[in-house]
C-alpha cells in the first residue's frame, strides 16, 4: 500500500518533468538563435535526466519485469499524471517561455520540499536536480523579462501567451489524493504551503517585466487525475511509438 | 610593390611550412581568408543543418536512455557550430552574414544532411558512417594551419569520436537484436553508405582547389586517400555487426593492402550538391522558418539590453 503510494507520487513527480522535456525536445534545430536553442535543448536533458531518476526508482517498487522505459512509455494515456500546463503546445516562444516560467517557479518550490523528505531517494534527486532546476527558473526569468519589456511586439505576445496558460497553473497546487498523502506523511511537498509563496514571486516577476496576470480567470483541472487535454494522445503516439511498434525489444 | 608582395607571400607560406600557426591577427594573403572563411562556414553550417536529421528523432527514440544521449548530441552539434561560426568571426565575417549566406542558400553544407532520416536505425548508421566519415576529415584539420579552426577541431574531434561510438552501439545493439531490428539496421546502412562515401568529395582529377589546400594544410590528404581509409575502417566494423555494406565490387585486395570499392553515382553527388536531393529545400525552409520567427525574440532581447543599460547609465549618472 505505501510501495503503491509512493509509486504514484514518482508518477506526478516524473511525468511533468517528462512531458515538459518532450514538449522541449521538439523546438530543438528551430530556436530563435543558437544560445537560445542549446538552453532549451538543455533544459530538455535535465528533465530527462531526472525523469531516469523518478522512473528507475518507481521500477524498483513496482519490482517484476518493470523498468525505467515501461514506466514511462507503455502506460495508458489516462495512466499519465501530468498537469495541463506542461502539454500545452509550442504555440511560439512567448508560449514556450510563459509555460516554461510558470512550472519552472513550482518546480524549484517543490525540489526544495523533496530535499527535506522522509524518503531518502528523493532527497538525493532532488539535490541534484535542484542545481538544475535553479538555472531553469533564471532563464525563464530572464526571458520572461526581455519578452515583457522589449519591443511592443513582444510584450504583446508575451501577455498573451500568459493571459493563455495562467488557466492551467493553479492544477500545479491542486492536491490529488497521492499528493495529499505525500504531503501528509512528509515524503512529498505541501502544494498548500506553496501555493501562496508561487503566487507572489510569479506576480512580482511578471510586474517587473511590466507584464499582468488575467483578471477572473476560470482555472482548468484534471489532468493529474488522468483526464488530458486533447494534445496528449498526439504527444504519446510519438513518445511511445518505438514502444507500440517494436513490443519487447532491447535498444 | 610587386616584390613586397611576394616577399610576404613567401615569408606566409615559410611559416606554415614551419609548421606555425597562423593567427588572427597575423597578416595572411587574401585568398587565404577567404578560403577559410569558406570552409570553417560551411563546416559551421553543416553542424547547425546537420542538428535537423537527428532532432527528427528526439521525440520518437525508444528508450530514455537513447533520448538522453540524442539529445545531448544534438546540443554538442550546435555547440560546433557555435565554435566554428566563432572561428569564422575572427577572420571578420559576422554571424548575421554568416546566417544570411546559409538562409539564402548561398553557402553550402555537407550534403550529407540533405538525405532523410526515416527509421530509428538511422541515428545508428548516421553516428557510425556519417560521423565516423567526419572524423576522418576533421582528425586531419586538427593540424591544419589556422590556429582558430585547428583549436576548435581538437574539441570537436573528441565529442565527435564520442558520437561515433554512440551510433556504432546503436547498430550493435539492433544487430544483436531481433530478426526486424536487424533489418532496420541493415535498410539503414543500405541507404547511408554511398552517401558516406560522397562526403570526401570529388574524386582527386575533380577536385581543382586540393593542391593550393594541402600547400596550406587546409588537407594533408586527398579526398581519394580518405575516402580510402574510411572503406579500410568501416568493412571491419560492419563484419563484426553481420549487416553487408551494399557494393557488390568490395573486396580486399592483396597487392595494395586496401579493400576496392564499386563507383560512386557522381550524378547523384552533384545532383544534391545542387540542391535536387529529398530534404534539400526542407533543410532550409525549416532554418528560416526558425530565423524569420525567432527575429522579434532577437529585437526584443536588444531591445531589453538598451533599456537596462540606459538605466545603469542614468543611476550612476
Amino acid at each position: 500500500m505505501l510501495q503503491e503510494k509512493l509509486y504514484n507520487y514518482l508518477l506526478h513527480l516524473g511525468d511533468n518533468s517528462m512531458i515538459l522535456g518532450q514538449r522541449l525536445g521538439e523546438l530543438c534545430g528551430h530556436g530563435p538563435e543558437l544560445e537560445t536553442d542549446i538552453a532549451l535543448t538543455n533544459i530538455s536533458l535535465d528533465l530527462f535526466g531526472q525523469v531516469r531518476n523518478y522512473f528507475q526508482a518507481a521500477a524498483q517498487l513496482k519490482g517484476g519485469d518493470a523498468t525505467e522505459d515501461s514506466i514511462a512509455m507503455l502506460r495508458y494515456e489516462h495512466e499519465y499524471r501530468n498537469t495541463y500546463l506542461v502539454e500545452q503546445p509550442n504555440e511560439d516562444f512567448a508560449h514556450v517561455i510563459a509555460r516554461q516560467f510558470f512550472f519552472d517557479v513550482y518546480h524549484q518550490l517543490v525540489l526544495r520540499e523533496l530535499m527535506k523528505s522522509k524518503n531518502e531517494t528523493l532527497v538525493a534527486i532532488a539535490n541534484k536536480s535542484i542545481k538544475e532546476v535553479d538555472y531553469h527558473v533564471d532563464f525563464s526569468s530572464t526571458w520572461i523579462k526581455r519578452l515583457g519589456d522589449g519591443t511592443e511586439v513582444s510584450h504583446a505576445k508575451m501577455q498573451t501567451a500568459v493571459d493563455t496558460l495562467w488557466r492551467y497553473s493553479m492544477e500545479l497546487f491542486k492536491a490529488t489524493d497521492t499528493e495529499i498523502w505525500a504531503a501528509e506523511s512528509g515524503v512529498g511537498a505541501d502544494l498548500d504551503k506553496l501555493k501562496p509563496i508561487y503566487l507572489e514571486r510569479v506576480s512580482a516577476l511578471l510586474e517587473e517585466a511590466t507584464l499582468q496576470l488575467p483578471e477572473n480567470t476560470v482555472f482548468q483541472y484534471g489532468a493529474k487525475t488522468g483526464m488530458h487535454s486533447e494534445n496528449m494522445g498526439f504527444i504519446l503516439a510519438e513518445f511511445q511509438y518505438m514502444q507500440r511498434a517494436y513490443p519487447n525489444m532491447k535498444w | 610593390m610587386e616584390n613586397k608582395t611576394l616577399s610576404l607571400d613567401e615569408q606566409f607560406q615559410n611559416r606554415i611550412d614551419n609548421g606555425d600557426n597562423i593567427e588572427a591577427k597575423d597578416w595572411m594573403p587574401e585568398k587565404y581568408r577567404k578560403t577559410h572563411i569558406r570552409q570553417i562556414s560551411q563546416h559551421g553550417h553543416s553542424e547547425i543543418i546537420g542538428m535537423l536529421p537527428e532532432g527528427n528523432w528526439i521525440t520518437r527514440t525508444p528508450t530514455l536512455r537513447r533520448k538522453v544521449a540524442l539529445l545531448a548530441k544534438v546540443q554538442d552539434e550546435a555547440g560546433h557550430g557555435l565554435y566554428l561560426y566563432s572561428a569564422a568571426e575572427t577572420l571578420g565575417i559576422s554571424r548575421e552574414e554568416l546566417n544570411e549566406q546559409l538562409n539564402s542558400g548561398r553557402a553550402k553544407y555537407s550534403s550529407i544532411f540533405n538525405y532523410p532520416t526515416v527509421s530509428w536505425a538511422d541515428m545508428g548508421a548516421v553516428g557510425w558512417l556519417v560521423d565516423g566519415a567526419a572524423i576522418i576529415n576533421q582528425v586531419m584539420l586538427t593540424k591544419t594551419s589556422y590556429g582558430p579552426y585547428a583549436r576548435a577541431m581538437v574539441r570537436i574531434c573528441k565529442e565527435e569520436s564520442f558520437h561515433q561510438r554512440q551510433g556504432y552501439e546503436i547498430m550493435l545493439s539492433l544487430c544483436n537484436g531481433t530478426e526486424v531490428q536487424k533489418a532496420m539496421a541493415q535498410d539503414a546502412l543500405n541507404r547511408w553508405w554511398w552517401p558516406s562515401m560522397m562526403m570526401f568529395g570529388p574524386r582527386d582529377e575533380d577536385s581543382p582547389n586540393t593542391e593550393q589546400s594541402m600547400k596550406w594544410k587546409i588537407k594533408k590528404k586527398t579526398n581519394d586517400e580518405l575516402r580510402q581509409q574510411f572503406v579500410d575502417q568501416t568493412v571491419p566494423q560492419a563484419e563484426i555487426l553481420g549487416i553487408t555494406i551494399p557494393d557488390k565490387d568490395l573486396k580486399w585486395n592483396e597487392e595494395r593492402g586496401h579493400y576496392d570499392f564499386g563507383v560512386i553515382d557522381w550524378e547523384e553527388f552533384w545532383n544534391v550538391v545542387k540542391g535536387n536531393g529529398l530534404m534539400n529545400d526542407k533543410r532550409l525552409k525549416d532554418r528560416n522558418e526558425a530565423w524569420d520567427e525567432g527575429k522579434w525574440v532577437r529585437d526584443a532581447a536588444s531591445a531589453y539590453a538598451d533599456k537596462q543599460a540606459t538605466k545603469r547609465a542614468k543611476k550612476t549618472a
